[in-house]
């Protein structure tokens, strides 16, 4: 663990009256005037309907932009921007695509070895046995030598997951994992973010910070029972509940439809 | 009420900047197209600073990583291209220098033989001929490969991971279209001067090959072998960065590579140009 520890009261992530734009839009404003604050330990989940914006949130979140105003700081660190001086905190933040975001040309054990041959000075021994742990602990051994087109979305996304805890991050961001997975697969992510979540994985023995973002807060059984934090995106705000309980007497139109509707395509 | 803060028009855009409401005329139209002219300059010339900061600063960074792709793209932008040099330079010297030895013989100056090859295919027809070939086979192929990694969300994922995207898809592709550039005009105008000579002795030319030799070699100055290094080095990082730059920085979306890909091509040939028109000027400076 580094010495940048969480445990000293810092939150994890804090974000002060920001504005994100779209990632792939970057003149487009998504969200306005955020103020939110993820403390270590947290178990996020941060709901909205498709295209409200929650994937560029995370994504700034996680530097890949930077916020149009407001302040961000991550781990106590202002995070202006993708700056290198700021590389060793955003290392202690792993990000799980929506569809795995893996690179095409490399197999799936080369797409989880990556970021260690990058950033890790070990050997090669060394970095081939983590990687075999964390195929391992996914379930993707049989699938290590096949590259990313030759397996379905729900190994895909494993995948992502796999070489987002290959740096032993202490924060995960999720963007919709659940999305377009079946029953089988859902089932093993919900356990797989339990055990993540109480410390208890083989990978990594400390309890991870999780956020995760849906749009399917209709399903009793998925989020309700593991996220103690929550908070709606809608109409370009982000809203902060207390608990569950708050959630559901909010007569938000939006809120209301993202506790009964499930998402199209589910 | 809150929707209301948010803004849905992308001001940023160049799209939205083109669309602006001014009268249709000929000088709005050349005026806008020197614009847009002046932005890619500027996008290019930034791009390529940020590729040589890179390069410089992380020389000696995840050497595992990107020493193997380095090798990778020296194979493909060179080795791997050599069969098809070999022909191409095979046809060349039959259809430029061994019909210009047998018409030099024809008129009697076959003792300007060695300084019309030079002339020709060293300093001119074999780095432009190579750069444009090694532009249409790898140069291309750059802007797919990187514009499909960037519409796919790939380079997002490598920022994720703390990984340079500049470091990991440009640098190695920079590099190894430098040497792939070098060593293929190399290759093709050593192939090229040997076949014709071949075509011209098959045509009966009084001409042997140590003459040949000779003509070449007092043609040739030292000067020769470093400018000819400078071009093709400079060719490959045009095509590199001007490919480079229109895959990574351009399609965010998969429809928009084909456009990109074009845009590349037509950029890349008048860099090369350009660059070649300022080499002939050193060439008659020095000359």
């Amino acid at each position: 663990m580094s010495d940048l520890t969480t445990s000293s009261g810092v939150p994890v992530i804090e974000m002060r009256a920001v504005n994100v734009c779209a990632l792939k839009s970057p003149g487009t404003t998504v969200a306005v005037n955020l103020d939110w604050t993820v403390n270590a330990g947290d178990f996020w989940v941060l709901a909205g309907a498709q295209r409200a914006g929650k994937s560029d949130l995370l994504m700034l979140a996680a530097g890949l932009m930077s916020p149009r105003c407001g302040t961000y700081r991550l781990f106590g660190e202002s995070m202006p921007d993708f700056a290198e001086e700021n590389l060793a905190e955003r290392l202690r933040l792993g990000f799980v695509f929506d569809g795995g975001q893996l690179f095409s040309r490399l197999t799936l054990a080369e797409n989880v070895a990556l970021p260690l041959k990058y950033h890790r000075d070990w050997s090669r021994e060394t970095i081939e046995s983590r990687v075999t742990a964390l195929l391992e602990v996914t379930g993707l051994l049989p699938y290590a030598h096949l590259t990313p087109g030759n397996v379905g979305r729900n190994w895909q996304k494993r995948a992502g997951l796999a070489r987002a805890l290959a740096l032993e991050p202490d924060v995960l961001l999720l963007d919709n994992p659940l999305a377009g997975l079946d029953a089988r697969h859902t089932h093993w992510w919900l356990r797989f973010l339990d055990r993540l979540a109480g410390g208890q994985h083989a990978s990594t023995d400390k309890p991870l910070t999780l956020v995760v973002t849906t749009d399917d807060l209709s399903r009793p059984g998925l989020w309700r029972s593991r996220a103690k934090q929550i908070a709606c995106l809608a109409g370009g705000r982000l809203t902060v509940f207390r608990d569950w309980a708050e959630l559901e007497m909010c007569h938000n139109a939006a809120v209301q439809e993202l506790l009964t509707a499930p998402p199209a395509g589910n | 009420m809150q929707n209301a803060e948010v803004s849905a028009v992308d001001e940023a855009s160049p799209a939205f900047r083109l669309r602006s409401p001014l009268p249709h005329s000929y000088a709005n139209y050349l005026g806008r197209l020197m614009f847009l002219g002046v932005l890619t300059v500027q996008g290019l010339g930034a791009f390529a600073l940020i590729t040589l900061g890179v390069m410089l600063r992380k020389l000696r960074v995840a050497q595992p990583v990107v020493g193997p792709l380095v090798r990778r793209e020296i194979y493909r932008a060179g080795v791997r291209l050599l069969p098809m040099f070999l022909f191409v330079a095979f046809a060349l010297g039959f259809l430029v220098i061994g019909q210009t030895v047998s018409w030099l013989t024809r008129v009697g100056a076959i003792n300007y033989l060695g300084s019309i090859m030079v002339l020709v295919v060293v300093r001119e027809l074999g780095p432009l001929l190579t750069a444009l070939l090694v532009l249409a086979r790898i140069g291309t192929a750059n802007v797919v490969e990187l514009g499909t990694a960037r519409a796919l969300g790939e380079v997002e994922a490598l920022e994720a991971l703390g990984i340079d995207p500049v470091h990991y898809l440009v640098v190695p592709r920079v590099v190894g279209m430098m040497a792939g550039v070098f060593s293929l005009t190399v290759y093709l105008i050593l192939g090229a001067l040997v076949s014709g000579y071949l075509w011209a002795f098959l045509q009966d030319v009084p001409l042997t090959p140590g003459d040949y030799f000779n003509q070449l070699a007092g043609a040739l100055s030292y000067l020769d072998f470093i400018l000819l290094a400078l071009k093709t080095c400079g060719f490959g990082f045009i095509i590199a960065i001007v490919t480079c730059y229109h895959g990574l920085a351009q399609p965010l979306h998969l429809d928009e590579i084909s456009r990109s890909t074009v845009r590349a091509v037509a950029q890349s040939v008048i860099a090369c140009v350009l660059l070649d028109a300022l080499f002939i000027i050193v060439y008659l400076t020095a000359g």
